[in-house]
């Protein structure tokens, strides 16, 4: 994974996480609110402006914050310092924008728990300068948001014919509308996957271990378990 | 008390944590590859949900909305989440070093679990009082139970399936949690039909 714009100049910190290194689609995070509000595209445009908002905050102050941050203790300073980027969009999309504040319910505050901002944190933040994690914090968010706004498209337009709300005429009637639904989430979300890295020339990942944890690339116990030491 | 088989029987089976409402689908994909794993993650997280509950609803009730600080839901919740798993994984290596062997491996990957956070939060969000959302935990821990039980059964068949090259992997163990949450669907109303009127 290193190599691919690790060392490419500002551009590519920006673009990688468009396709190449797609937080959802190929780094599988953040799976729990990619499926969950992909059902209307406009709740997907909300959520990934909301998580982009608190990624590219958090990525900044994280990394102004990297040389002072003790290391023993990181990962609690990060949850936290996420945590009050999070309570910031909640209130403020409570006060500005109460109908997305009302149609993302629970999943508003559970982007605390999106590994993608705890991932970006730990992989990318704390070992970089600032105008980098800024430039990662926005490529990695409209990533998050293009894979939302994609998968949201695809359920919305074929499940219940329509787009951004606005009917399509014969859809409307022929929706297949197990697709707006929990299954029709898991099954648009496995063949994306699949078309993602059929595209990138890659195999997919395995689902196992620690993968969608967000600290599995530092974290010494993923190593174990993937070596086999530990089951 | 019926109200309480009621909610028990609508977390479980109904209103899925992981089926039908994506919460808690990292260790859902990553850790039902065998039986024993995905039970012993399973009981983690049963018991962390319940624990949290217990903690989280008298911090809400009793010290945040009281002093006017309910906008601080989210920071205070994760916090002490965080320090209870941490405090947990200490109490069972001092003290019961059998258990920390079984489940310790899992604690820390439950921190980040979204299904804990969202428990806490459902149960204030729905307006339960204490003991409902005592049960309402304890049953969305045990749906989480059921649902990694059931994919790793339906895992350990994949292994023998051969799919298509592009959906080796990860998009055919999705499209079999498709075909998995599908199946839930058939206890759709059981609780209206079970418990009318509750």
């Amino acid at each position: 994974m290193s190599g691919n714009g690790q060392n490419g100049g500002k551009p590519s910190i920006l673009l990688r996480g468009l396709i190449r290194e797609n937080p959802v689609l190929v780094l599988i995070l953040g799976t729990c609110p990619t499926l969950a509000v992909s059902t209307q595209a406009s709740n997907a445009i909300g959520m990934g402006f909301a998580a982009t908002f608190v990624l590219v905050c958090s990525n900044v102050v994280i990394s102004l914050l990297r040389n002072v941050i003790p290391d023993k203790v990181r990962i609690p300073c990060y949850i936290v310092l996420i945590a009050g980027f999070v309570t910031v969009v909640q209130t403020l999309l409570q006060a500005y924008v109460y109908s997305l504040y009302e149609a993302l319910g629970i999943y508003l505050p559970l982007i605390v728990v999106n590994c993608i901002i705890l991932g970006r944190a730990e992989m990318f933040a704390n070992k970089n300068r600032v105008a980098d994690s800024l430039l990662d914090g926005i490529g990695m968010g409209l990533g998050f948001t293009l894979a939302l706004l994609v998968m949201a498209s695809i359920r919305e337009i074929l499940g219940s014919g329509s787009w951004f709300g606005i009917a399509i005429p014969w859809l409307r009637k022929n929706g297949i509308s197990v697709l707006t639904m929990a299954p029709g989430g898991f099954i648009v979300f496995g063949c994306l996957i699949a078309l993602v890295y059929r595209i990138l020339k890659r195999s997919p990942p395995k689902p196992e271990g620690c993968l969608g944890c967000p600290v599995r690339d530092t974290c010494v116990k993923s190593k174990k378990i993937a070596s086999g030491e530990e089951a | 008390m019926l109200k309480l088989v009621s909610v028990l029987m609508a977390a479980v089976l109904v209103n899925n944590y992981v089926l039908r409402q994506f919460l808690g689908i990292c260790p859902f994909l990553g850790v039902s590859k065998d039986l024993k794993n995905a039970a012993g993650m399973s009981v983690a997280v049963v018991f962390v949900m319940a624990l949290a509950t217990a903690v989280t609803y008298p911090i809400q009730v009793y010290l945040l909305v009281p002093n006017g600080m309910g906008y601080l839901q989210t920071v205070v919740f994760i916090l002490v989440i965080a320090a209870l798993v941490q405090l947990v994984e200490i109490a069972l290596k001092k003290y019961a070093p059998a258990l920390y062997t079984a489940l310790g491996v899992y604690l820390p990957l439950i921190t980040t679990n979204c299904a804990v956070l969202g428990v806490t939060i459902a149960n204030i969000d729905a307006g339960y009082d204490f003991l409902t959302s005592m049960v309402n935990s304890v049953g969305s821990g045990l749906g989480f139970l059921l649902a990694m039980v059931i994919f790793s059964g339906v895992r350990g068949r994949i292994e023998y399936s051969d799919p298509p090259e592009a959906f080796k992997g990860l998009p055919i163990a999705l499209v079999a949690a498709a075909i998995l949450s599908l199946s839930f669907f058939g206890f759709n109303g059981i609780v209206e039909n079970l418990f009318p009127g509750v």
